[in-house]
């Protein structure tokens, strides 16, 4: 009971993964994509916490409660801190084309859904449902790098990636052993403040934070 | 001989409970804007005096502007009658297929269309086409959420579908829940309510179904009015249908049925006092914002479609 009651809660986060991941790449915009990112957080918190619980991994609560702590709260502050500062939070990004983005989407999770189908046949892990799930919404961060211009939202599809690797990380194994949990926790944690510096410099030298505007930009000084 | 006398039943049942439902919604909306509101029956009396007026029809209107309500009004009821709201097996539950559904409410938005171009104002026209607009986007959405469903009773047929449903025992299906999500947005699109379209207004640019039918007047916009009241009735009733069908009778024993009947309404009041939430809470989208709301809608039935085979398959 226990087994199949774990399980319809990990396939439920699963699907709320998803729909975040979703959520994510239609917004317009920064501050609600910052929402939607520290809900990814809770939701990676809470399927470590469930997965812990229903397999009796001890260690895995430990990584559950340092994501919750780290991504649930931590990045999207320090970002949130970065866009309060820059002064860019009332700002608008226009999508290239919400529809042709969107299609694109369910076309990319079609895609990784069709991929780890034979993977997942192997495995006899209760998690084993969450892995096409987890290699979509990767796909679903690196096609949010894709589509955004604005560094501070593409800083944030690299994030997502990272919290998807984790998802499935969870999925996969239960959890990658503790100390490399933390090493990668602090990998990111460091990565974002450094991103955080990287925004100032970009406004600094080229003005805006569009990416398109750097590029312009360094045409120009080869021309000149 | 007694379930076809059920069935008469239950569409009339729809046919008269539907401006009932029209005068609930309109009540509970002017309790939440602190106003006393009109009452259970405006619906009604707004329908008979309107019955008793006389059709004004414009000098251009050609037959179709006049066999229009007709057509409208017919292939709204047949919709509602074949919809189970009581009893989960009727006579006509082999009509009772999601895809014949739509295809008669599709009918009636043509006739619909027609009739808003045929007199030539700029409205009609402008109403139309909106309205061929947003429909073009609902109903692949709708036919989607419903399909999510069909997957695990492998059939599109209604009365298939709520006996899956209530043979299954009550796990968590998150491919359902995107289903519910998806088919309320479009269920508050194809009826015109107000995030997509105000009921209430005749005098707005963005008006979309008030606008083909302004030219309307007498028993011919009676009939119109009352097919949307049925057609939002109709929606409620197929929501119920497919996601929480629990209380439905399975025979028609009278016990069953007053049960049912029962539940049917208690139900009803619980959606169509969210709907009246909902239109308070929310602004009407500007017009060129719907159809980012159609497709998602679309999206978030395409995923529980996604959802559904990567998660509950091998269940």
């Amino acid at each position: 009971m226990t087994g199949s009651f774990t399980l319809q809660l990990v396939n439920g986060l699963a699907a709320l993964m998803l729909l975040v991941s979703f959520a994510l790449l239609a917004q317009h915009r920064i501050l609600s994509v910052l929402h939607w990112f520290a809900l990814q957080g809770v939701l990676l918190a809470a399927t470590a916490g469930i997965v812990a619980w229903g397999t009796d991994n001890h260690e895995l609560y430990i990584s559950a409660i340092m994501t919750l702590l780290l991504k649930g709260a931590l990045l999207p502050w320090l970002l949130w801190r970065a866009v309060m500062q820059l002064h860019v939070h009332r700002e608008i990004e226009p999508l290239m084309n919400s529809t042709v983005t969107m299609l694109m989407a369910l076309a990319v999770t079609l895609f990784s859904f069709h991929i780890v189908q034979p993977i997942e046949q192997m495995s006899a892990l209760i998690t084993r449902n969450s892995m096409a799930i987890a290699t979509a919404c990767m796909l679903l961060g690196m096609l949010m790098m894709i589509t955004r211009k604005k560094a501070i939202t593409q800083v944030v599809g690299f994030l997502a990636v990272e919290n998807s690797l984790f998802f499935a990380a969870i999925g996969a194994t239960n959890g990658m052993p503790l100390v490399v949990e933390i090493g990668v926790a602090f990998d990111v944690l460091i990565a974002a403040l450094i991103f955080g510096l990287f925004f100032f410099q970009i406004r600094t030298t080229f003005d805006s934070l569009e990416v398109d505007a750097m590029q312009q930009s360094l045409r120009e000084d080869d021309e000149a | 001989m007694k379930a076809v006398l059920f069935q008469l039943l239950q569409a009339l049942l729809l046919v008269v409970l539907a401006p009932l439902a029209a005068g609930f919604v309109a009540t509970c909306k002017a309790r939440l804007q602190n106003r006393r509101g009109a009452g259970l029956l405006q619906p009604w009396r707004n329908l008979r005096k309107l019955f008793g007026k006389e059709v004004v029809l414009a000098a251009h209107a050609s037959w179709i502007f006049r066999v229009a309500p007709y057509v409208v009004f017919t292939a709204t009821v047949m919709a509602a009658s074949v919809v189970p709201a009581l009893l989960v097996s009727t006579p006509l539950s082999l009509t009772a297929d999601v895809i014949a559904l739509v295809a008669l409410l599709a009918l009636a938005r043509f006739f619909l269309a027609l009739a808003g171009m045929d007199i030539g104002t700029a409205f009609g026209g402008m109403g139309a086409s909106r309205e061929m607009t947003f429909s073009a986007l609902a109903e692949p959405a709708m036919l989607m959420s419903v399909f999510v469903l069909s997957l695990g009773a492998h059939s599109t047929n209604l009365t298939t579908m709520i006996s899956h449903t209530l043979d299954t025992p009550l796990v968590l299906q998150p491919s359902i829940a995107f289903a519910l999500v998806a088919m309320l947005m479009i269920a508050l699109a194809e009826n015109g309510r107000i995030p997509v379209d105000n009921p209430t207004t005749h005098l707005e640019l963005t008006m979309v179904h008030e606008a083909m039918i302004l030219e309307y007047s007498g028993r011919h916009l009676a009939l119109m009015e009352w097919a949307a009241m049925i057609k939002l009735l109709l929606f409620a009733t197929l929501i119920l249908d497919l996601f929480f069908p629990w209380g439905m009778a399975t025979d028609a024993g009278l016990m069953a049925m007053l049960l049912a009947l029962l539940c049917w309404l208690l139900k009803l009041a619980v959606l169509l006092l969210l709907l009246a939430v909902c239109e308070t809470s929310l602004a009407k989208l500007r017009l060129f914002e719907v159809p980012e709301f159609l497709s998602t809608a679309f999206v978030l039935a395409f995923l529980g479609l996604l959802i559904h085979y990567m998660l509950e398959v091998s269940l």
